[in-house]
């Protein structure tokens, strides 16, 4: 495997397993401080809470120190200097940085120009693939299993990244992939295409109900009222994708339902206490999977 | 009028056959010839029994390399080379598609990385049935060709 973490695309099946494994481990055994010495940059150009907090704590608990931003506006960046000129400097104080930043390639970018690993947190709509390893992870954990899973996707799939990242990870482990959004924030192109060409199944559909009986884990995301230009197709939309008992009522019993956070009226917290609820357990689980990768970037095995 | 080609022969150098009609200056340019201080001689539109129509580029002493080649390829992908020495055609080839293409087009994502720092564009090349897409290696953004 090779320090940066940027894609989904650059890991193998085989390597994603590796990462899941190491996980297990991790939370299994709890942590070591086998990262003394080493320093993580936190470089976020864009909100995080769980993605930060938990680098970090993964980080502490590994015995490691942490700096950074969590706002490009308080940087240099506004006095005009370049984001590789940044990066190029800020990976000479540090041994790795996670950075997350509104442009689709940046991590990819700043990875060229530092030899401090880097782990992609999220570069505008293109991808997050710490979030799609917890995502395995979580799904692994509350199903017993990854392959043939039937996985639907609901909400903005358009501009939502954790779902691209995570569909083009399911593609290793067949299954059946359910597509649930507004025709005007469906699934890209490319990804569809992907998807063909790895002969996974998957259906586009414009409701929950329509495959509420068939799935074994709900992601849910959130639809931003941002994204729509037209405020009332907005409002006609919003509430098709939100969860109610009487919705879940037709779920298998088995379902899960997961959701990357913050979630907002997608998910009414009346649901949190439902035996579906998995959504807290998996950003949990955030802290098992980012250590990991942390050990894994500086050679640790367990 | 006389159908014979109306672009004299050279003696030693590259002939870049069956152009795509429209696509002759812009190979001139990608391939930065007027730079290299070659004498070069460009066909626009010229009758031809296969195409009906082709550009056609004559470059004195110099031979094309391969990489340049495959460039012309994404511009012309029916593009013919013939390489020239002592006014014979000693080998002719067709152009193929390189797997890789850094600096030739633009990414069109209007939020990729490349377009705010000052980065060398790169894309995988890719070929389905007939179609030629362009994978930003940044963005991941996949265009069809033709976008460019």
């Amino acid at each position: 495997m090779g320090k940066d973490i940027l894609s989904l695309r650059d890991f193998t099946k085989e390597e994603i397993l590796f990462i899941l494994e190491q996980s297990q481990k991790i939370k299994e055994r709890g942590f070591s401080p086998l990262l003394a010495g080493k320093l993580m940059a936190c470089c976020f150009f864009e909100p995080s809470t769980r993605t930060r907090l938990s680098f970090e704590a993964a980080m502490k608990r590994l015995g490691g120190e942490c700096l950074g931003f969590v706002d490009g506006a308080s940087t240099s960046l506004k006095k005009g200097e370049s984001l590789l000129d940044m990066m190029r400097v800020i990976g000479s104080y540090a041994d790795v940085i996670v950075m997350r930043h509104p442009l689709e390639g940046s991590a990819r970018a700043a990875a060229e120009v530092t030899q401090a690993a880097v782990i992609n947190a999220g570069d505008g709509s293109h991808e997050h693939p710490t979030q799609t390893f917890l995502d395995l992870f979580s799904m692994q954990e509350c199903q017993g299993r990854l392959e043939g899973l039937s996985v639907a996707c609901v909400g903005d799939l358009k501009y939502g990244r954790t779902v691209h990242s995570l569909a083009l990870a399911l593609k290793h482990f067949g299954g059946r992939l359910y597509f649930v959004s507004p025709s005007s924030l469906a699934m890209p192109a490319d990804i569809c295409d992907a998807l063909r060409d790895c002969g996974v199944p998957f259906s586009c559909h414009e409701s929950i109900e329509e495959v509420i009986r068939k799935v074994d884990i709900l992601y849910m995301t959130r639809i931003q009222e941002e994204r729509f230009v037209d405020k009332m197709e907005y409002e006609k939309v919003k509430g098709c994708f939100r969860l109610s008992e009487k919705l879940l009522s037709g779920a298998k019993e088995g379902l899960k339902i997961f959701h990357p956070l913050p979630r907002l009226t997608e998910i009414p917290p009346s649901i949190d206490k439902m035996p579906h609820a998995y959504y807290f357990e998996q950003a949990h689980n955030g802290l098992y999977v980012r250590a990991a990768l942390l050990n894994l970037i500086f050679g640790v095995e367990l | 009028m006389s159908e014979k080609l109306s672009v004299s022969a050279i003696e030693n150098g590259t002939v870049i056959d069956h152009i795509t009609p429209l696509c002759g200056l812009k190979i001139v340019l990608a391939l930065k010839l007027p730079d290299q201080k070659k004498r070069v001689t460009v066909g626009l539109n010229l009758a031809s029994k296969s195409l009906g129509h082709k550009d056609l580029i004559k470059i004195e002493g110099h031979t094309l390399s391969e990489e340049d080649a495959s460039r012309v390829a994404l511009l012309s992908p029916q593009a013919t080379i013939n390489l020239i020495e002592g006014f014979a055609v000693v080998k002719k080839f067709p152009v193929a598609f390189p797997c890789f293409v850094e600096k030739m087009f633009d990414c069109t994502n209007p939020h990729c990385i490349t377009r705010f720092e000052p980065l060398t564009s790169g894309f995988e090349v890719l070929s389905k049935g007939g179609k030629v897409e362009l994978k930003c290696r940044y963005c991941e953004k996949v265009f069809a060709h033709d976008a460019h």
